[in-house]
């Protein structure tokens, strides 16, 4: 018996790898509580994106389409999982805790009158309950918590699960018929999508992320960030300061109230370690700092220290990782 | 217009590190931290101050209303915003261990049916739970439409909507609500553009930031009204949908080796880390 949902994470025609992670937490609590899991996507036409869905070793595959779905509004969204949810007896409900899993899912709590546990890292079964450990304070604290509601909603942070690998077998794919749009839709309407540009690996996916600071002082010169990152094939990353200056796009923001990134390399540059940014890297395999205050708290947190000017370091770094390619 | 901004007392963001938990595990402390209003909802005053305070003239076209949910301390943050400029204050009393997302967004409720307010401008998440749920469980309660991780709002002058450029994954989408509408902010909200309600000529920008409070507003606060109530005053049901077990350390990293020169950082990352 299926008695989880993991909502699929998809964006510009891509299933996110954000996905794979929810359905090993739900794989994982299917072993504990005893059932399996379905996915459920919504979207405007998913038929690109059925392959890669029905292999992930689901019960089934429920797709829900219908002009406009692709803009995720949570007014519209919650209507329609809040059926399926109730019409299939669902237990747990799960999403990545993306910007839409994070945007969607506390409205489908308040919907199914269930509690919900946010950026969920780790989750375990003692004498018939779920506990699910999360992070607060940014990261300095974990707790653990139960939900006692019938359902129990939760989403998972990408980095703490393991992809799903995908299997051989293929689910079986089911269409549901979308209820037509609340009233509440009345009051809100979606005007554009204005989308940050990179060729790069998705921050939370990438396996070296660079990440530059205030430090850097110019849009201009976050250049040798991504000449940098682009030798590893890695993501760039900045600091909330970065982008209060317009130096990068928001979308790059790694911290507390932005990206969660775990990389194998994290190269932290002309950036101070804020604990609110050090709340989204520090579980990096291996942390670097390059930054001219020995002071500076980031030389903390890292493995490998550089107390320089960057604007000598990186050029240095760059070249010297060249001669290994 | 009728703004309510929802805001709670925090331990001092810039020193959660020093956060403690008691030996049964079953507790947190802050001792020796001041507390602080969280950072997320001393950015959507700001807001709501750029939306209805700030017209150009002496004008003001709303009152701005700040409310909290928490103990009788928490009076401090609220006059704190008051004194930011904010018109008054709701207090209602309740310990922060019988409080959930789910138990603030019915006590919230509560004071929408009271005040009737065209707007519920909020921090996205506090910075002390981390959650970022009230203001999407407030939305629902309400059968509201939600802007969250507005970045951006735009107000035609006439109030009537909102225009909410929201930070997301892979890019920022903006949506229109109309009011009564609930609207969770980010960090970028108090850049000095992030606000425009069309009356406030563009040579006379907001500075980086939320406000400080004057004096004279600190000496104003003391006079603003401010209302108490009890969660049972109001008739909120206090059942929580969540329960905290306990709480834990997680591993600390500790800082590693200062390096001399680009090629020895080069040297170790592949022979001893491993990663190139
Ligand atoms: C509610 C809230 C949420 C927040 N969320 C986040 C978040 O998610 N992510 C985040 O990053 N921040 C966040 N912050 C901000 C955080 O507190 C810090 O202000 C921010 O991270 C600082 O950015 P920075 O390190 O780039 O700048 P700074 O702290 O100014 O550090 C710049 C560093 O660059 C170094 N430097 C300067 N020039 C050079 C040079 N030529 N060569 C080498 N080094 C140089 C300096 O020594 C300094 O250490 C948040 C803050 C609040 C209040």
């Amino acid at each position: 018996m299926d008695n989880i949902l993991v909502i699929a994470q998809i964006f510009d025609g891509q299933v996110k790898k954000s996905t794979n992670s929810a359905v090993t937490f739900a794989s994982r609590v299917g072993s504990f509580i005893g059932g399996s899991y379905s996915i459920m996507a919504l979207g405007d036409d998913l038929s690109g994106q059925t392959p890669h869905l029905s292999r992930l070793g689901a019960q089934r595959v429920i797709l829900a389409e219908a002009p406009g779905l692709d803009q995720a509004l949570a007014e519209r969204w919650v209507p329609i999982i809040e059926q399926v949810v109730r019409k299939g007896s669902y237990k747990v409900v799960v999403s990545p805790s993306s910007s839409t899993g994070k945007d969607v899912l506390p409205r489908l709590a308040q919907h199914l009158e269930a509690g919900m546990a946010s950026d969920v890292m780790d989750v375990s079964y003692e004498g018939d309950k779920l506990n699910y450990v999360r992070p607060m304070y940014a990261g300095n604290l974990n707790s653990t918590v139960q939900i006692p509601t019938e359902v129990e909603v939760v989403t998972v942070r990408q980095t703490e699960f393991d992809p799903f690998e995908a299997v051989a077998q293929e689910s079986p794919v089911e269409m549901i018929e979308v209820p037509p749009p609340p009233e509440v839709l009345e009051r809100i309407e979606f005007n554009d999508f204005e989308k940050s540009i990179s060729e790069r690996p998705d921050l939370p996916d990438a396996q070296v992320v660079v990440s530059g600071g205030r430090g850097l002082k110019s849009g201009e010169n976050f250049k040798i960030i991504e000449e940098l990152a682009e030798l590893f094939g890695g993501a760039v990353g900045a600091t909330r300061a970065a982008v209060d200056a317009g130096f990068i796009h928001n979308d790059f923001q790694v911290g507390q109230t932005g990206k969660i990134v775990a990389p194998e390399l994290y190269i932290a540059v002309g950036l101070s370690g804020a604990l609110q940014h050090v709340a989204g890297m520090k579980s990096s395999k291996v942390i670097v700092a390059i930054n001219k205050d020995e002071e500076a708290p980031i030389f903390q947190v890292a493995d490998y220290g550089i107390v320089a000017d960057l604007f000598k370091a990186v050029p240095e770094l760059i070249e010297e990782v060249k001669k290994l390619m | 217009m009728k703004i309510i901004v929802p805001m709670k007392r925090v331990p001092d963001p810039d020193n959660v590190d020093k956060v403690k938990i008691s030996s049964d595990g079953k507790r947190v402390s802050s001792e020796g931290l001041d507390w602080k209003p969280n950072p997320f909802d001393e950015y959507a005053v700001e807001a709501a101050l750029r939306l209805v305070k700030d017209s150009g003239t002496d004008k003001t076209t709303g009152e701005v209303i700040v409310a909290s949910i928490g103990p009788e301390e928490a009076t401090h943050q609220v006059r704190w915003c008051l004194a930011m400029g904010a018109d008054r204050g709701i207090l209602v009393l309740g310990d922060d261990h019988e409080l959930d997302a789910s138990v603030v967004a019915r006590a919230l409720k509560k004071l929408v049916e009271k005040e009737s307010p065209d707007l519920v401008l909020m921090g996205k998440q506090a910075v002390d739970g981390d959650s970022n749920q009230t203001a999407q469980i407030l939305a629902g309660m309400l059968g509201w439409p939600q802007a969250t991780f507005a970045g951006r709002i735009e107000t035609p002058a006439d109030l009537s909507r909102a225009t909410v450029t929201r930070e997301v994954d892979g890019g920022c989408a903006t949506v229109t609500v109309k009011f009564p509408a609930v609207i969770s902010v980010d960090v970028r909200i108090v850049t000095p553009q992030a606000v425009n309600n069309n009356m406030i000529p563009p040579d006379k920008l907001n500075r980086d930031g939320p406000r400080y409070a004057s004096l004279t507003g600190i000496m104003k606060a003391k006079k603003k009204p401010m209302d108490r109530y009890t969660l049972e005053d109001l008739g909120v049901d206090t059942t929580q949908r969540v329960k905290t077990i306990s709480f834990s350390q997680p591993p600390a990293r500790s800082g590693g080796v200062i390096l001399d020169t680009v090629g020895e950082l080069v040297q170790r990352l592949k022979e001893e880390a491993r990663v190139l």
